[in-house]
Parts: C-alpha cells; structure tokens; sequence
C-alpha cells in the first residue's frame, strides 16, 4: 500500500536531514491535473466503466432508498427518525459498533504483528481461523456465541456468578460486533507490516531508538492508514449487521434493541416510508463518520509524507 | 469454451423439458413453522390430484416469518396460494398490491382458516413455580420469554391473549388489561425475533420459567427435545390462532393456474388434510377429524380476536403500530 520515504520524523532522531520527495514521485503539479499522462492505456475507457458499475451496484439501490422515503413530509419524517425509541437505538448500534472497532483496532493489529513478525507451528492454520468471521454465516456466529455466553453456557456460566451477563444484554452485541469485525482489521493491517522491513526498524536502533521509540516513530506511523480503514471497515460492517445480533441481543426496547430491528418493526406495520427513512439516516451518520475517518487518513498520509 | 456452451444449453433444455413434464407449478409462499406440515400435505395433495384430476402437479414451498413472506408477495414473488399465521399479513396483499380481493376471507369455509390453534404455557418440568394461568406470569420472580410482538405474529397472539385475559377477569377493564400486560412484559428478559428463536432461548439457553407459543409449537418442541423437560400448562382462557390460506388471484390468472390453486387449498378441507393437520398438532375443523384426535387437544375456552378487539385491523393499530399499548409500555420506563 503506502510507500514510506521517510518514516522517521527528523527530531527524534536528531538528523539534520529534511524531508525529500521521492525521486520516483510524480510532481504536485502534475498531481493536481484531473488526467494525468500514464503509460497505460485505457484511462476513458476503465474510468467510464468504474462510474456506470458503481452507478448501478451502489448508488442506484441508495437512490431507491432516499426516494421511498421522500413520500414522507418533512415534519412526518423528522418525528420518525427523532422518537424516544429510534433515538436509544441509534445510540446502542453506534455506541457498541464504535467500541467493537476500538477493540478491533487494538487486537486485529496485536494478531496482525503476531502473524507477521514471529514464526510457530500452526501459523498457517491461525492464520486462516482469522478469515473465519468473514465466511461463517451471521446467523450461525450468532447462535454460537449466545450459546457460550447464555447463562447455562460455557462462558456464561462462569460470568453470571461475577454478575457479568453477556448474552441478552448490550455486552453481548458489542461481543458479536466484535466477532464479526476482527478480519477487517487483520487483512487489512497484515500486508503493511510485511511490507515494512526490517532494516527500518534496525537503522532507527542503530540511530540510538528505544523499542518503544521504534514503536511509536517507525512502525505505528507506516501502519496509522491500514489501521484506520481496517477500523472503518469494522465499524461500518458493524452497523449495519443484524443475523449475528439479533441472536444474542435480548431485543428489549431502549435497552437491547438495535436500529435494524426497528426497521424490521416498521417493515411489519408494512410502514416502507419509515423503514426507509431510519435507513436514511444510518446512511447519512455512516457515510458522514467513514468520510470523516477518510479525511483523517489524508490528513495523517500528506503529514508523514506518504506516497499514496 | 465451446463445450461448456453446449453444456449449458444442455441443462437449459433437459430443465426445461422435466419442467414441461411435470406439469404445472404451484408455489406455497408460507410461514416458517408450517414446513413440518406442509412437507406432508404437499405428497398426499399431489397424489390426490392426479387420481383426481389425471394431471401431474408439483407443489415448491417457500418459508420464513410471516410478515416477511407476506411482503415477498406483494413485491412480486409469484405465489399461487399464500398460507400465513395470521389474516393481516394476507389483509395486507389487497392493501397494498390489491393482489386478492377484499374479501378473501369469505371464499373458503372457516374463513378460509383450515385450523385452529392457540396460546398456551410452556414450563419446566414439575412446574416448579407452579404457574397455571396468565395470572401467575406477572408474579416477580417469574421469567416471562415470548417472541417480539413488533416483528412476530407468535408474539402478538400471545399479547392479545394476555390481554383479553385481564379484560374478562371480574372487574377487568381496559386501564387493568394494560397494567397486566405491562407487568408481564416487566418479567419479559428477552424479546426474540421469531418463535422458534423463542424456543431456543427457553430450552436450550434454560432462560426463562415459561415460554409463551403456539400449541402446535409445543409439540415440535417435544419432537425435538423429547417431553422430559418442559410441560404444557393450558390458561383458563385464550386466543384462537387463525392462521388463513388463500390464491393469489393476480398471480393464478397470470400463470394460468387457478384450477390447481383451487383444488390445493379446498384439499386442506379433506379428511385426510385435516388428519396430517391433527398430526402435526393444528386443531382441525373437520369435526369427525377433530372427535378421532380429541385427546391430544384438551377443550380451552377461546376468545377470537373479533369478538374481543374488534378484528385484527383495530388490534393491530392499537396495540403493535409505533405508539400504540406495545411501545408505550416500554416509553413509560
């Protein structure tokens, strides 16, 4: 992915060297044209497809969805998305899919490092478990983590008597949000840390770094864009996942309901116009916050001096 | 590439001509509990049908919750006849695609409910808290576990039931139905999206000291977990499940198969329908049927949703639309 040209911010290591372009890197100038000139051929053509693939595949069921709520008033659709019930909702899909991918985060990139730095027997094969959430029908990863953590099940039996309830509670979901987000993390930060070598890493020792030093100026730094759109991945899978929570979620109002459960409950009213309005404003807070997180990421890439 | 050309067209005719072979098709679009029974009606209706009608035919079936099928059809899933757990999801096919008409209901006998079934309590063995009636659910230190009457049909006749309970109580009124209601849902830890998610909470999680749910359910928690671990405690008084069958007339006009969508469902009216019905643990109209089982189906007084709110397009504005008694139980929290 990123390509690092100087990784190391000069003041740590007190190296009166600037920071330089890469010889190989186009000018700003030239990054600024909408068309650059390419050795490859094709640019109309693939541009042309990658516009009328991603009009029919993503914006076109999207525009389905914003029209279908339009049959509301303004004033109709503000008391749908805005009630005491959706409000509690919205705060518990958003609240435990952040946290998930907070925990994600941190375990995906411990996981990513272990996979990548150190060599044991059986690293293929844990290697491939990683991958398991992403091919395990939602459902059934459902099922089965409301079958340990339930009260009478192999983990819960022993939480309960600690007055943790994990399964039917609000833990539960961020249990199973958790699950079903760590490959994106994984997958996502793994290719990175391969990449970084490790004469990187011993030139900053050799230079007088701490390991911690090393850590935080050499590695974090290159892995910060992988880490983040892993994160975003989690989060935005999270949001909108139903199968694996609706399981394990006790589904009581203001306490354990998610925001897909309410629009499952306005879609048996046969009320389209307010399912689709909830949706909208998931898809508006969703794409708001992965811009958001996208804009971070630039930010973080132009200020380390990353190639993109 | 050529070869796998001529695979393809291969197949595409060999399907083709087993499809104009087997004559017409039907399409059950049905709930999900119904698979057991329809898996056994579907052989005997097939067989009845040719010796009847010299004419092969083949029935497909097609399962989930009942409102989710229910929208299926009206967004154009082509089903011949429609088998739901209860009248609003077929009400719905006229409301919003005018798909049936108005009075679907009036086209077969019973109003177009082939059986019956009911509400009932499920406990553990020994029946350790000792409930018998709805009365004993709103005790504290019993737990309630029932499917979600927002999304489940299972759900809101287990709702209706308990109000209609405390409606006809000495003394009952609207204001006690409501606070009787409140106070069970207050023992409720778990709303599951289906019933036989509901199940699986009760038996296999061990949550819960009753199970709110169909009779019929009861008797496939039996098949599957054996009658060793739980018992069926009948209220005094309950709700009739209705669940109705009709044809999807702009779909057996469309395909040309009302006569076979006709006899289908006039089938369930048979003795030899109404006894797989009876098997499968649905109450059957038929009463010579109904007499031979009579001892698996213990006399319940019943209440119908008609008598007691007024039909289901009333009990469902009133109690399960957003704001009605369902959600404002849980906004007084």
């Amino acid at each position: 992915m990123a390509e690092l040209t100087n990784p190391v911010p000069d003041a740590a290591l007190r190296l009166p060297m600037q920071r330089v372009d890469h010889p190989s890197a186009p000018s700003r100038a030239g990054m600024m044209q909408f068309k650059q000139a390419s050795v490859l051929p094709g640019f109309n053509l693939a541009l042309g497809y990658t516009v009328v693939y991603l009009s029919l595949i993503v914006l076109l069921p999207l525009s389905a969805l914003v029209l279908k709520t339009t049959s509301l008033s303004w004033s109709a659709f503000w008391q749908v998305v805005t009630a005491d019930q959706v409000m509690a909702a919205y705060r518990l899909t958003f609240g435990a899919s952040l946290l998930a991918a907070v925990i994600n985060l941190f375990a995906g990139l411990l996981v990513a490092w272990v996979l990548v730095r150190y060599e044991f027997v059986g690293k293929r094969l844990i290697d491939a478990l990683v991958d398991l959430p992403f091919a395990l029908p939602t459902a059934v990863a459902g099922i089965a983590l409301t079958t340990l953590y339930a009260p009478n099940g192999l983990i819960g039996e022993w939480l309960v008597p600690l007055g943790i309830q994990v399964a039917f509670k609000p833990l539960g979901i961020v249990v199973a949000l958790t699950f079903i987000g760590l490959p994106f993390v994984v997958r996502t930060v793994q290719p990175v840390l391969q990449d970084l070598e490790a004469e990187l890493e011993e030139a900053a020792a050799c230079l007088g770094a701490s390991r911690w030093q090393t850590f935080r100026k050499v590695i974090f730094p290159a892995t910060v864009p992988a880490l983040l759109t892993g994160f975003t991945l989690a989060f935005a899978r999270a949001v909108g996942e139903y199968g694996s929570v609706i399981f394990i979620a006790g589904n009581i109002p203001f306490e354990s309901e998610i925001v897909p459960l309410l629009i499952i409950g306005k879609l048996e009213q046969y009320d389209y116009a307010g399912a689709t309005a909830i949706a909208t404003v998931m898809l508006v807070i969703s794409f708001g916050l992965i811009f958001l997180i996208n804009l971070i990421q630039w930010w973080h890439t132009r200020r380390h001096g990353m190639r993109k | 590439m050529t070869r796998f050309t001529r695979l393809i067209v291969a197949a595409f005719v060999t399907s083709a001509s087993c499809a104009a072979l087997a004559g017409p098709e039907l399409l059950n679009v049905s709930y999900d509990v119904m698979r057991d029974f329809y898996k056994d009606l579907n052989p005997a209706f097939v067989k009845a049908y040719r010796a009847k009608m010299g004419e092969d035919v083949v029935v497909q079936q097609s399962h989930g919750g009942s409102g989710k099928q229910a929208r299926a059809v009206i967004d154009g899933l082509e089903a011949d006849v429609i088998t739901m757990n209860m009248p609003p999801d077929i009400d719905a096919l006229y409301d919003k695609a005018k798909l049936v008409p108005e009075n679907w209901a009036a086209r077969l006998p019973n109003d177009s409910l082939p059986f019956t079934s009911l509400q009932v309590l499920i406990v553990r063995k020994g029946n350790p808290k000792q409930i018998k009636d709805w009365s004993d659910l709103i005790k504290p230190d019993v737990q309630v576990v029932m499917p979600n009457p927002k999304v489940t049909g299972n759900g809101r006749y287990s709702y209706l039931a308990a109000w209609g309970y405390a409606l006809k109580q000495p003394g009952g009124s609207e204001q006690k139905a409501r606070e009787f209601v409140a106070a069970i849902l207050k023992n409720v830890p778990v709303l599951d999206s289906g019933g036989r998610a509901a199940t699986t909470t009760f038996m296999q999680r061990g949550i819960g000291d009753v199970l709110l749910t169909f009779e019929n359910e009861a008797e496939m928690i039996a098949r599957e977990f054996g009658h060793g671990g739980f018992e069926v405690i009948y209220p005094s008084l309950s709700v009739r499940a209705e669940p109705p069958v009709t044809l999807v007339d702009k779909v057996v006009d469309k395909k040309g198969t009302r006569k076979q969508a006709e006899e289908y469902l006039k089938f369930l009216w048979t003795p030899a329908a109404q006894e797989i019905a009876a098997q499968n643990y649905l109450r059957p109209q038929d009463p010579t049927v109904a007499r031979k089982y009579a001892s698996q189906f213990p006399a319940v007084k019943l209440f119908t949703v008609e008598e007691v709110f007024g039909g289901w397009r009333k009990a469902q504005k009133t109690h399960f639309d957003d704001g009605g008694s369902f959600d404002q139980v849980y906004a007084r929290k």
